[in-house]
């Protein structure tokens, strides 16, 4: 893997969490530290027990491999390996390498003498994850109600778990957390195509600069938000996004079992024109 | 100015979140599931302790009464006018007239049906009705062990003590309709009690009284959809049915359906079977039986388009997916078609 040949004098030493000096190489292009060595090993022994899960199915098929959780009669509980323990484990090895994953980012932002904006985006999606395979079933009383591992079977367990509320897309929080997705499409998209169109010119001419980035907008919509401003709130959007899809799952079940149509009752009925 | 209208802004999104907060009806753990299908699957039904109890309570049947040995002379040999339950001795008959007073009219006693002066005389119009409700009922019992099994159904069943069982529907009965942008020539846009409070048709009962109405909506092949695909008015017409029917037996979609392939019938629950014959069950009856009644029923009785009042899931179910939790009040009432226990 090629690596630019100013990129060495980044790799500074020390800033790690655990392990002090131990881990405080690199492999290639990659830091290695503590946190990596966790994410490798959880990774490897998840993908394995995966394999070996798929090894005992029914089937090959890329598509329908299927490691799904435990029935919900073993509740909270292990259950045996080949009937749901394999997703126990699966799921564990995961959140181990999710987790480390996030830390090793903050080793790395530490090392540059960066914030942890990167680390902290990340968690939010992890515990998006945790949300669904953790938080939820502990609320609701079993490991069963988290989503099943394969291509196709977690489709089915979202539409399933969807219907159980007759409509999900009347889901207040699924409302917000769609918004912001959608959102976070429309400012990326907005973003990147003005700095692309700013970096290409037409032949000849020097790549414009930041003033014309903002002039453009502020001809177009009567405000730029700025160079860090659209960082600023892109990063807003995709960790709100990601957090109103983990309170939007959480909240159905544990706080709200019937039909999310029903939940705006509170407003239709509110006294004022009831 | 600036600051009184952020002030004001703040109290009242304090005062929808708070109302928000504490009217909607919000639960929390313990939630009790119970998983049908494959684990992992995600066809589970939820509910809280309190909801179960609260159904529990609502579903104890009535002490039956007991039905004394056929013996002695059969009532038609003694009262006049008996048209339906002809193979009754009287006793029988005395002993099941008495349950049927207190499951339909026990405020009311025999005079609601009955001419206290004359008790053959047909002039009560529901003597007439309660007539056609005795021979419906032996037809359920009898002729749909499909859907009612040898479970059955009693008057108490829909009546719950009621002389109109409460959940009956009408012709379009005039919900609030959207208005503005919104507005429809086609009963949609404003949620309802009956469509489960969404913005699809409010008027979902239409295909439990008409034979021909199409209630597969889904496509069965994938795109591109030939020109006679079901059109979007339509599968929101059964999308709301489908909301109703949940409603009206305490269940979710999953109950019968792996959402994956709503139409597939190997992949739905046996439930899906029973409730298909509950569905023909109901165009039966409205339309053999309860339809007509508005020939014999007063204008009081009757919805606000001129027809009587029709049956839906609910009318038996309400809220359970087994009436009175699969409790058989039938089995004491052969009179009635039902079957007895062995």
């Amino acid at each position: 893997m090629a690596m630019l040949n100013f990129e060495r004098r980044y790799r500074v030493r020390g800033g790690t969490l655990v392990g002090g000096d131990l881990f405080d190489f690199w492999v290639g292009p990659f830091y290695v530290g503590f946190f990596g060595v966790t994410t490798f090993i959880c990774t490897a022994v998840g993908v394995a027990m995966i394999v070996y899960g798929a090894a005992i199915g029914p089937t090959w098929n890329l598509w329908q491999i299927n490691i799904a959780p435990p029935d919900l009669k073993y509740g909270l509980a292990f259950a045996p390996l080949k009937e749901g323990g394999l997703w126990q484990i699966i799921t564990i090895c995961a959140i181990g390498a999710f987790v480390s994953w996030a830390l090793r980012q903050a080793e790395i932002s530490r090392k540059l003498g960066m914030s942890y904006h990167v680390p902290i985006a990340f968690s939010f999606a992890v515990f998006a994850y945790i949300a669904l395979v953790v938080i939820r079933p502990v609320l609701l009383g079993a490991w069963g109600y988290g989503f099943p591992y394969g291509i196709i079977s977690h489709l089915d367990w979202v539409s399933n778990t969807g219907y159980q509320y007759l409509h999900f897309h009347y889901n207040p929080a699924h409302m917000i957390a769609v918004t912001f997705f959608f959102t976070n499409a429309l400012a990326l998209s907005m973003h990147g195509s003005l700095i692309l169109s700013a970096a290409n010119p037409p032949k000849g001419e020097p790549v414009r600069e930041t003033e014309y980035e903002d002039s453009f907008f502020r001809d177009a919509i009567g405000y730029s938000i700025g160079t860090l401003g659209i960082h600023r709130l892109g990063m807003f959007l995709a960790v709100s996004a990601a957090f109103w899809s983990a309170v939007c799952i959480i909240l159905s079940g544990p706080f709200w079992t019937h039909g999310w149509p029903e939940w705006w009752n509170w407003w239709l009925n509110m006294p004022i024109w009831r | 100015m600036k600051y009184a209208a952020a002030f004001l802004g703040v109290v009242i999104a304090s005062l929808l979140t708070i109302a928000m907060l504490f009217t909607a009806g919000w639960v929390r753990p313990p939630i009790l599931g119970q998983q049908a299908g494959f684990r992992g699957l995600g066809m589970e039904q939820l509910t809280t302790p309190a909801a179960r109890r609260k159904l529990e309570l609502a579903n104890v049947p009535p002490d039956a009464i007991p039905m004394p040995p056929a013996e002695g002379p059969k009532a038609t040999e003694v009262y006049k006018n008996v048209q339906v339950l002809k193979d009754l001795t009287v006793v029988e008959f005395n002993t099941l007239m008495a349950a049927i007073t207190t499951w339909v009219a026990p405020q009311q006693g025999c005079a609601y049906c009955h001419n206290t002066d004359n008790l053959a005389d047909d002039s009560v119009y529901a003597k007439k009705v309660s007539r056609r409700m005795i021979e419906m009922t032996r037809h359920v019992n009898t002729d749909w062990k499909a859907h009612v099994q040898n479970t059955g159904v009693v008057c108490w069943t829909c009546h719950r003590g009621n002389p109109v069982p409460q959940n009956v529907w009408y012709d379009n009965v005039g919900w609030p309709q959207a208005a503005g942008f919104a507005t429809t020539n086609y009963g949609m846009g404003h949620p309802s009690a009956a469509n489960g409070s969404t913005a699809m048709t409010q008027d979902p009962y239409g295909a439990l009284a008409d034979k021909n109405a199409v209630i597969r909506v889904q496509a069965t092949k994938a795109l591109p959809l030939n020109s006679n695909g079901a059109s979007i008015l339509s599968t929101e017409q059964s999308y709301s049915l489908m909301i109703a029917m949940s409603q009206g037996l305490g269940v979710n979609c999953t109950f019968c359906h792996n959402t994956r392939e709503f139409g597939q019938w190997p992949e739905s629950t046996p439930q899906r079977l029973t409730a298909w014959h509950g569905i023909q069950l109901a165009r039966d009856l409205n339309g053999a039986y309860l339809t007509p009644l508005k020939d014999v029923l007063p204008a009081n009785r009757l919805g606000p388009h001129g027809d009587a009042p029709k049956l839906d899931c609910a009318t038996c179910h309400q809220g359970a997916n087994k009436p009175l939790l699969g409790v058989s009040m039938a089995k004491d009432y052969p009179a009635l078609g039902g079957t007895p226990a062995k």
